[in-house]
């Protein structure tokens, strides 16, 4: 393992790609920097913008107007990128997952390294989650 | 001779020893900050552990815009913190180095920076981009004046000596310049002024995260943000350094001065962390009548204050 990749796992900046999430996912990620749980510890930020990121987080179902900005933003990422599908509807598209409009679960459009599942996940379930990121 | 230079600008007071002091404030910041919310805080080497990564990832060029400049604008602003870092440090070292008019080099040095960072922004085409760039180009306008304004009334307090090494000297024969009440107006204005220039809270509108997401760094990714992060690294060391050469007599590197020497930077450190987490971000308009308005009046009423030697 080079000193880049072990760089890399101490420093992952995450970016937060909302797909059509009824908002409770958004809210537990954000309890993951909260003092009983802070993911800072690990060296990891939220970052606004996914030119900085390394770890792409996508929650909620995809539907058909989402999957092309979806496409669109994993493109723009500068790599290596990791993607980790985040609660249910990212896993597995949940209870949309038969739905009109649903265009498939994340890993049917880009690649994905983690799953998260939970609706929605709990704070410690999202650290496991992490733990197998870097480790992997 | 020319290895000397060489030597001063990239490792001794220069290049990797303003990024390691750099970095380590840098995680004291964070650590602080951290600490000021009940958690726990990043571990030691984080800030070069980002760094690490950032040179590790790739760098994405801009399709609409000039890739050239785009490039080049961390360049120059890695360069100037650098140079901006030897000026200031250098009379502290060796006393008595340095040449008349330093104080003016590096005014004009620590300005490069922000500068880059606009033109930077505008190079790479991104409409919340030029959104970072128009607003840090307001407030470039709104500190600069209240800047040289301070630093005229240290001139005048060290007898009209332009040579930092003559101020230090200035200091150490007659007491630190903060002693007196000119001084400590000054301290107040060159803290704000600082804070702007580190575009931290309140004064972070330009790089607004929440807003227009890092607005002038968005598109800069890789290598290039890495400079830019070493860049910033440096000016969190160089502005404290300048806030204490000017006002706090300076470092005196021997005996116990080198403890003196590393709590007057925890000090100033100290109070710029706290400033940045007790305070809301301001607009734009307000963070430029707060500079035109109060902090000028602060500084013209130090001059006047130093011209009859209070």
């Amino acid at each position: 393992m080079g000193l880049g990749s072990y760089c890399f796992k101490k420093s992952l900046w995450v970016f937060h790609f909302g797909g059509a999430s009824c908002n409770n996912c958004d809210i537990e990620i954000l309890d993951c920097l909260t003092p009983k749980y802070d993911v800072e510890r690990f060296g990891i930020q939220l970052v606004g913008t996914i030119r900085h990121a390394d770890v792409m987080l996508v929650s909620g179902s995809i539907n058909r107007k989402c999957r092309d900005r979806l496409l669109e933003v994993y493109n723009q990422a500068p790599r290596p990128i990791l993607v980790v599908a985040f609660g249910s509807c990212g896993c597995t598209g949940g209870v949309f997952a038969e739905g009109n409009t649903f265009a498939g679960p994340v890993d049917k459009i880009i690649p994905v390294d983690a799953y998260i599942p939970g609706c929605p996940p709990k704070p410690e379930a999202i650290l496991a989650g992490i733990v197998k990121l870097i480790n992997k | 001779m020319v290895l000397k230079e060489l030597f001063y600008f990239l490792i001794f007071p220069g290049m990797i020893f303003s990024v390691v002091m750099g970095g380590i404030l840098s995680w004291s910041d964070r650590k602080i900050t951290a600490r000021v919310q009940f958690r726990k805080g990043p571990p030691f080497l984080q800030p070069f552990y980002d760094l690490g990564k950032l040179f590790y990832k790739e760098t994405i060029l801009p399709k609409f815009g000039s890739k050239f400049t785009f490039l080049a604008a961390p360049v120059f602003a890695l360069f100037s913190a650098t140079m901006a870092n030897v000026f200031i440090l250098l009379p502290s070292i060796f006393p008595g180095s340095g040449f008349r008019g330093d104080l003016i080099v590096v005014f004009y040095l620590l300005t490069i920076p922000s500068l880059t960072y606009i033109i930077g922004a505008l190079a790479s085409g991104n409409p919340l981009g030029a959104l970072g760039a128009s607003r840090e180009m307001k407030l470039i306008i709104s500190y600069e004046l209240a800047f040289i304004l301070a630093l005229t009334a240290i001139i005048i307090k060290s007898g009209m000596s332009l040579r930092i090494s003559d101020i230090l000297a200035v200091q150490q024969d007659g007491g630190a310049f903060i002693g007196s009440i000119s001084g400590a107006l000054l301290f107040i204005v060159i803290m704000f002024v600082n804070q702007a220039k580190l575009a931290l809270v309140p004064f972070d509108m330009s790089e607004a995260e929440s807003e227009i997401v890092h607005g002038v760094f968005i598109e800069y990714s890789g290598s290039a943000y890495a400079m830019i992060r070493m860049a910033r690294y440096i000016m969190l060391f160089a502005l404290p350094s300048l806030l204490i050469t000017l006002l706090m007599s300076g470092f005196t590197l021997s005996g116990v001065g080198i403890l003196w020497a590393v709590l007057k930077l925890v000090l100033v450190l100290l109070l710029i962390t706290l400033i940045r987490n007790t305070n809301p971000r301001v607009r734009i308009d307000q963070a430029m009548r707060f500079f035109f308005i109060w902090m000028n009046l602060l500084a013209i009423v130090a001059i006047g204050l130093s011209l009859i030697n209070l």
